[in-house]
């Protein structure tokens, strides 16, 4: 069978380049793997206040030092600084400073859930709360937001109930997603938060779709989306990026370059050339990279972003530089991968940290204080945990009823489902019998 | 069907196997040593895809392999499968054979057109000018709690395109062989691996303990190279009470079914749905004169209705009762209710029941 595929080396008018040297595949390979020492002093972060805050009107073709660049806010002396400076009042900070730590108590908690049987999956975002949580806060409630499976901070600081997102994970007869998604996967139109995809970058164009459909309705709502690093590389950024340039749309693209997407460093996206911002020049989007630890920047460059976007004056792709501080899910054990020393050296540290400690260097907050929140977060959590828990946990029977199943497929239930929802209930009878335990729900 | 191409057992991979009969394996490793032998054997054979260098793949198909055949063979790739699919069809065109995996076959349709418009046409468009030789890898099915988007059954799609060939295993043997014999062909394949059944054979019965693969007879694989020529189907056990036709892990339920029910079935692992042997299939039914379809996939325009449609034109005269079909159903494959949705015994068993009635 090898004799009849082409063999490009008897082309008949191959030049003479015996004295080249011969061509050579590179393959990315990220600076540390399990058990190096890790060491990000190559990466320049720059200053805390060294980039100058550009107009929002501005021609990205005049911004691109900004894809570059690093917006920081936040500097070693906790104080925060430059142009880019949101000057939040205390409230406000502290508000951020407890859905973000709401957001780490909810992770940990639902992560030791997943080990304990009461589901099947859970995903933390431990690092990177403050890409969701302050970004979150610098859009109108009524802006919609196409998230990523890493944006609980979102929801949370939506204020969206804890025990609705319990009740989704795990996926029992409370749950407003009757079941039929992962864990995480939430839905909350209430919210303006879309229905989030387990298939990577599909949030994108849609996100796109959206900001087009406020912008022929005259309206003066926004959207934003978040995807991670690693997705960028799905043909489904580039669709978004060429869309949302070319009718100017007013949406926010953020990229959350949290280094890792499972196993594979972002160099398997491209990192090793060039920064995720700058993908932004190529389409004449505006382009942003941003400290994705320091919730200041966050915030601001997210505002600006859509001051930008409701003025018309258009989109802007956002990166966010942070880490992925724990596995990529509960189905994952970075230690297998990745240098576990890389977590401590990272060296924009910790958002919540960062927050705290400015807060604190402020006169606004103090160590007595976090405790107590800490603490009250850690209980929020766990009541609504028990209460989400009366509705069932997963496997346990109180599930909805099976009906339910073939519910939605469509607006109405075509015969061929009629009939199989006939089967299916007809084979709870069967395999469940009423006495049992297992049926909790009927049908 | 002859007998050198119906295997009960592993005895008749023997010839072709070196020392060491007894190696058990479960289906990850002997997916692995089919890729390890391949990338030994052929320095075309490249392997890549999400996760699938460093890391060994997110099922761990791949483990090792990097380390010993190299980066250039074994790597990771962008999180792109329009991109691999497409490479794949570059590669394969400058003479290269990619084994590309799909991390999860719900994850495959960004690289549709790639595979549908380009890979599967382009023998024919260049009229064999250019070929595309690939084989994608890539884990299907339900039954792990996966929800929607980790859970599907899309062989049919492929199915229906001119020019794909479409493989599904049932056991730790045939993967091996069936993946080697994929890889060596040289049109595109899908290799559809059901992941359900990985770690071992699953009987449907999903409240009764794991079985490993290593008490199940067909985990023995041996070491080295031996094929399963594509298209050619397996007996997993012989009866006349009623042909079951079946792929994957509904092989094993089929089985546990029957078995339970004490019905000697003429079950028929058909390995590969295109090309399909056609043979075994009519050969079997005009023995027992009734059919059942069983596979995990939506009803639908399913493989099944291939199948009965099949069944139907070429052995009308010899059938004593209606083709039955036992599927998915027509939804979305749902998280809680993934138990109430599977084809499970009490859906095969009913349609046994109905068909052996009269
Ligand atoms: C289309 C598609 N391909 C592959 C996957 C499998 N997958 C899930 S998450 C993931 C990594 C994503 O990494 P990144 O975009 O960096 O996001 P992060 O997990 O770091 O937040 C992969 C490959 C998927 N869900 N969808
Ligand atoms: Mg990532």
């Amino acid at each position: 069978m090898a004799d009849q595929l082409p063999d490009s080396t008897d082309a008949a008018h191959t030049a003479d380049r015996s004295n080249k040297p011969s061509l050579s595949l590179h393959v990315p390979e990220p600076k540390y793997r399990p058990g190096d020492t890790a060491d990000f002093s190559h990466i320049d972060i720059g200053e805390a206040g060294g980039m100058p805050r550009p107009d929002e009107a501005s021609d990205p073709a005049q911004m691109t030092d900004f894809a570059y660049g690093l917006v920081r806010v936040l500097g070693e002396d906790n104080q925060a600084h430059g142009a880019w400076n949101p000057k939040l009042p205390g409230d406000t900070l502290r508000k951020m400073l407890g859905y973000m730590a709401l957001v780490r108590a909810f992770d940990e908690r639902m992560f030791r859930g997943q080990r304990q049987g009461k589901t099947s999956f859970y995903m933390k975002c431990t690092g990177e709360e403050a890409t969701s949580v302050a970004a979150g806060m610098a859009l109108a409630s009524d802006d919609m937001v196409f998230p990523s499976y890493r944006q609980q901070g979102i929801l949370i600081a939506r204020d969206y109930p804890l025990v609705d997102m319990i009740n989704q994970i795990y996926s029992n007869k409370a749950d407003k997603l009757k079941g039929r998604q992962l864990p995480i996967m939430y839905s909350a139109r209430d919210y303006n938060f879309f229905s989030i995809s387990g298939n990577l970058a599909t949030q994108l164009p849609q996100a796109v779709g959206w900001a087009m459909a406020s912008a022929i309705k005259n309206d003066s709502r926004i959207a934003a989306t978040w995807v991670g690093e690693g997705s960028t590389a799905e043909g489904d950024f580039h669709s978004a990026c060429t869309f949302a340039t070319v009718y100017n749309a007013p949406v926010i693209l953020n990229v959350i370059n949290n280094q890792w997407a499972i196993s594979s460093f972002s160099g398997f996206a491209g990192a090793e050339r060039t920064t995720f911002a700058a993908r932004a020049l190529g389409y004449g989007l505006a382009g942003l990279r941003v400290d994705g630890n320091d919730a200041l920047a966050v915030f601001a460059a997210q505002q600006w972003a859509a001051n930008r976007a409701r003025s018309n004056s258009g989109p802007t792709l956002i990166e966010y530089f942070t880490y992925r501080a724990e596995g990529h899910s509960t189905s994952d054990d970075p230690s297998g991968y990745r240098s576990a020393q890389e977590r401590e050296e990272w060296p924009l540290g910790d958002p919540i940290t960062r927050l705290k400690d400015h807060l604190i260097a402020i006169g606004e907050w103090d160590e007595d204080r976090q405790a107590a929140m800490d603490k009250e977060c850690a209980e929020r959590v766990k009541a609504a945990t028990k209460e989400a828990e009366k509705n069932g946990i997963l496997g346990h029977g109180l599930h909805h009823p099976f009906r339910t199943m073939f519910e939605d497929v469509f607006e109405d239930l075509p015969w061929h489902l009629q009939e199989q929802a006939a089967q299916a209930i007809r084979e709870r009878e069967i395999k469940w019998p009423d006495s049992h335990p297992k049926d909790g729900a009927g049908k | 069907m002859s007998d050198s191409q119906t295997r009960t057992g592993p005895s008749a991979a023997a010839a072709s196997s070196e020392e060491n009969p007894e190696r058990r394996l479960n289906m990850i490793d002997a997916i692995n040593d089919a890729l390890d032998i391949m990338l030994a054997r052929d320095s075309d054979v490249i392997v890549m895809g999400e996760d699938v260098g460093y890391f060994g793949g997110v099922f761990r198909a791949t483990a090792g392999l990097q380390e010993k055949h190299g980066k250039t063979r074994v790597f990771d790739t962008p999180i792109s499968e329009c991109g691999i699919i497409g490479v794949a069809v570059g590669m394969g065109a400058y003479g290269l054979r990619p084994v590309p995996e799909i991390q999860f076959a719900d994850y495959i349709y960004p690289g549709l057109d790639q595979l549908v418009s380009e890979a599967a046409r382009l023998r024919y468009r260049s009229a064999t000018e250019f070929i595309a030789p690939m084989t994608v890898r890539s884990p299907f099915g339900g039954g792990i709690f996966g929800g929607q988007t980790h859970s599907q059954s899309p062989e049919a799609m492929f199915t229906h395109v001119s020019g794909l060939k479409t493989v599904i295993p049932a056991t730790p043997y045939d993967a091996k062989g069936l993946l080697i014999a994929s890889i060596e062909d040289n049109d595109p394949v899908i290799f559809f691996e059901p992941k359900r059944i990985y770690n071992g054979p699953f009987s449907g019965f999903y409240d009764k303990p794991v079985e490993p693969w290593k008490k199940h007879k067909d985990s023995v694989v041996p070491e080295g190279y031996y094929r399963i020529e594509l298209g050619k189907a397996r007996h997993v056990t012989q009866g006349d009470a009623l042909t079951v036709l079946a792929y994957g892990t509904m092989v094993h339920v089929a089985e546990a079914v029957c078995a339970d029910k004490g019905i000697k079935a003429d079950i028929l692992d058909l390995r590969t749905l295109v090309p399909l042997d056609i043979e075994a299939i009519e050969a079997s039914v005009e023995k027992t004169g009734r059919c059942l379809i069983v596979h995990e996939a939506t009803r639908t325009s399913g493989f099944g209705a291939e199948l009965s449609a099949l069944v139907t034109e070429r052995c009308f005269y010899h059938l004593e009762a209606p083709v039955e079909r036992v599927t998915g159903f027509d939804t979305p494959y749902p998280h809680s209710l993934e138990w109430a949705y599977f084809p499970g015994p009490v859906r095969i068993g009913e349609a046994i029941d109905k068909i052996l009635k009269d």
